[in-house]
């Protein structure tokens, strides 16, 4: 494949990212496996032993997990923003950011269902879910959705990637093991950059684009009907849906902020992930922000205003400073508060900054769901009247934390081999000067 | 003890071993000593109190169990034809004397600390009382439990009982997050029952043997109730606070009254618990209206931890 100047120019920056792994980048890896190898032996203490190893009990019946998996499939929006909606919108800068975008939705797509797997009693009987399979149920809702969308995150990460394939397999001067120029000759699927294959790319990722944002709707959507479906406090509202899709593409958007920080700095990409792009992926933050704070906003005001009983219980849990309250308060502040502020006065509007609130705005993010689903299960209707306080307050063992640590080191040693796989910015994006 | 030998012994009462527990159970468990021959000895002597009133020791493989008509796990899905099964609790009569919650334990082969009914101690409104109030499973016309079940592990059948097929279930718990009434319980761990427990054949009308990784709840004991007596709930209570039967009949009966199941519900002003939800019960309350006992007697003899269960109810200031 022909490469301009500026894709010349570029692959030669990009090459040692993909050609070989630096001695911090293997020490990164072999850190990330620690916690893997400890997730895995307390995934062998839950299998063994049984769930009784968590902090789950009959009263709260989900805890950490279902926690972890709503944030892994909120922050895979990353990818329906940016390969959804700016696709179509014909963003012209938002081309060195599709890659990141993807492989945030690809990798976070794999690793939010795992978390619902750990909290299925019995792993023995999984293919129950298809040979028993009741469309009522909103898990079987959300088994459908959510393999669809990994399937269209993966073609679409796929069919952007396709030109790259081919310019790695024709560079030359790429110093790539043999099995990896044939591996990327299979994948570039003898793309030679004719017109019709120009076109027939370009006609797929249109569409793709286009079922993407219904998609990415409805996955998030019936994934916050796993709550909104049942009589809980908290739980049963109609905003549900819009509220979980609106989280998740903001949540998403802060981690794809936070991955290009990184990126940047290690890869040394100043040149092509600028400051603007910060600053407008900042101002798309901004905006879901405050659209994120106002479904907060009415969600909380309408449950405390009508004081109905047993929704107030769950509203006492979180307005009360010696149970939720601080929590509450962190993610209210960190999640809407802190990035309207950064992003919103000029002055503090930097990359550095914005990617700041964007990593505490995630985390807030986090704690979120957690108060979406321990508190609520914490409300039972009956009283619980129970002395064995792991029945009537839920927390976390170390197989959990344990686990989650695990989930997130699985998340960024996966990134990290793709970006030793495939140069974070598409190459085959940049545009000569000459015609431009 | 292998299964063979003991066909459909489910409710293995040998486990329990102590003469005072024989006799409670008395009425659900039939000994023929020596009679069955075809049973093998397997050695180990179990002392019963024989009709006479005389203790005796025979060979456990001489004990016939009582009951046990274990369907498959296809049939546990119908229904007995022409059934609508329906409870009425009347707590003006309820004393927390927990026989109810020890004998479905006991039936059921479940540990103390797991219960598939308990005893609430309610108070409607701050100027009303408290009261002792059983929860069984409500077996809803309307169950959220069912709807939300990925794998119909959970189902209603059409003589109103909502039973649970623990070979099937997948341990999602959702079932239990959609229950308002907390009805479900899941088995955290292996279950600690006895090999002859273990080595009975399961169904869903008998929920036994436990299951590690399942959902399991209050079943309202199908079994007995497929050979014409009442679940051990309404026999083991020493008060009559339980009634069941069928509410295509009208009738419903504690074990030592028959009554009309429409009757009661009209004079006594029964209602389901927390009907605004919609999940239409198949059990009704009447009202405690006119107490046998004083509520205080319900913690007569009670260990400090069942004290300790009710105490934001009793000591509401602290």
């Amino acid at each position: 494949m022909k490469l301009n100047d500026k894709q010349t120019e570029a692959l030669k920056a990009f090459a040692p990212q993909i050609e070989s792994f630096t001695k911090p980048a293997l020490i990164w890896v072999y850190a990330l496996l620690i916690p893997m190898a400890i997730a895995a032996y307390a995934l062998y203490v839950q299998v063994a032993e049984g769930h009784i190893v968590t902090g789950m009990r009959d009263n709260v019946v989900w805890g950490l997990y279902i926690a972890n998996f709503i944030f892994f499939i909120g922050i895979s929006y990353a990818g329906a923003v940016i390969s959804g909606i700016l696709h179509l919108l014909n963003v012209e800068w938002r081309k060195p950011i599709i890659r990141v975008a993807e492989l945030i939705t690809v990798i976070a797509t794999i690793i939010g269902p795992i978390y619902i797997l750990l909290c299925v009693g019995r792993l023995d009987r999984l293919h129950h879910l298809f040979i028993f399979a009741r469309l009522q149920s909103p898990i079987t809702w959300d088994v459908l959705a959510i393999t669809t969308y990994l399937v269209g995150g993966v073609l679409f990460l796929y069919l952007a990637a396709i030109k790259d394939f081919a310019i790695y397999r024709d560079a030359t001067e790429l110093k790539l093991q043999n099995w990896r120029r044939k591996l990327y000759k299979v994948l570039a699927l003898n793309y030679q950059d004719t017109p019709e294959q120009k076109k027939s790319i370009a006609t797929s990722m249109n569409l793709l684009s286009i079922m993407i944002i219904p998609l990415a709707i409805i996955v998030h959507s019936v994934l916050s009907w796993i709550f909104g479906m049942t009589m809980r406090p908290g739980w049963h509202s109609t905003i549900f849906g819009p509220y979980f899709v609106l989280a998740a593409i903001y949540s998403g958007t802060g981690v794809l902020i936070i991955a290009m920080w990184i990126f940047r700095k290690v890869y040394r990409l100043k040149d092509y992930l600028l400051d603007k792009h910060f600053i407008y992926l900042g101002y798309i933050m901004m905006v879901l922000a405050a659209g994120y704070g106002y479904f907060t906003f009415s969600e909380y005001l309408t449950d405390w205003y009508s004081s109905e009983k047993w929704n107030s219980e769950v509203i006492d849990k979180l307005f009360d400073l010696n149970q939720y309250g601080w929590y509450f308060i962190f993610a209210n502040f960190a999640g809407v508060v802190l990035p309207i502020f950064i992003v919103a006065i000029p002055k503090l509007r930097t990359p550095n900054l914005i990617t700041i609130a964007a990593s505490f705005m995630v985390l807030a993010m986090w704690v979120k769901r957690y108060l979406i689903v321990v508190p609520t299960l914490e409300s039972p209707l009956f009283p619980m009247q129970d002395t064995r306080i792991e029945f009537v307050q839920y927390s976390p063992t170390w197989v959990e934390w344990a686990l989650t640590a695990g989930g997130i080191a699985t998340f960024l040693l996966l990134f990290t081999l793709a970006s030793k796989f495939m140069t974070i910015i598409p190459i085959s994006e940049f545009e000569s000067e000459k015609h431009a | 003890m292998d299964s063979k030998e003991s066909p459909n012994t489910r409710r293995d009462f040998l486990k329990l071993g102590t003469l005072g527990a024989l006799a409670a159970c008395g009425s659900a468990c039939s000994c023929s000593s020596g009679a069955s021959h075809e049973h093998k000895e397997v050695g180990k002597k179990v002392r019963l109190l024989s009709p006479d009133g005389e203790m005796v020791e025979i060979d456990e493989s001489h004990l016939r169990h009582a009951n046990h008509s274990v369907v498959s796990r296809e049939e546990a899905r119908i229904g007995i034809p022409g059934k609508k099964f329906v409870m009425v609790i009347d707590l003006a009569k309820c004393k927390n004397a927990r026989k109810c919650v020890s004998a479905c334990q006991k039936m059921h082969h479940i540990p103390e600390d797991k219960e598939w009914l308990s005893i609430k101690l309610m108070k409607d409104s701050e100027a009303g009382s408290p009261y002792w109030f059983p929860k069984t499973c409500f077996h809803c016309d309307n169950p959220p439990c069912v709807k939300v079940c990925p794998v119909d592990a959970t189902f209603k059948r059409s003589d109103g009982l909502v039973l649970i097929d623990n070979e099937r279930c997948i341990g999602c718990k959702f079932c239990m997050a959609a229950c308002p009434y907390s009805t479900r319980v899941f088995n955290w761990d292996e279950p600690e029952v006895s090999p002859t427990v273990a080595a009975l054949s399961y169904s869903p009308e008998t929920s036994v043997p436990s299951k590690v990784g399942t959902v399991e709840k209050c079943d309202f004991c199908p079994d007995m109730v497929r050979e014409g007596k009442l679940p051990d709930c309404v026999t083991a209570c020493p008060n009559g606070v339980f009634y069941f039967g069928d509410e295509n009949e009208d009738v419903v009966s504690n074990g030592d009254e028959t009554i009309r199941f429409s009757q009661i519900i009209a004079e006594r002003g029964g209602y389901r618990y927390a009907e605004d939800l919609g999940t239409k019960p198949r059990v009704y309350y009447l009202p405690p209206r006119d107490r046998i006992f004083p509520v205080e007697r319900g913690l007569d003899g009670k260990s400090d931890e069942l004290k300790e269960r009710y105490k934001d109810i009793l000591n509401p200031e602290k």
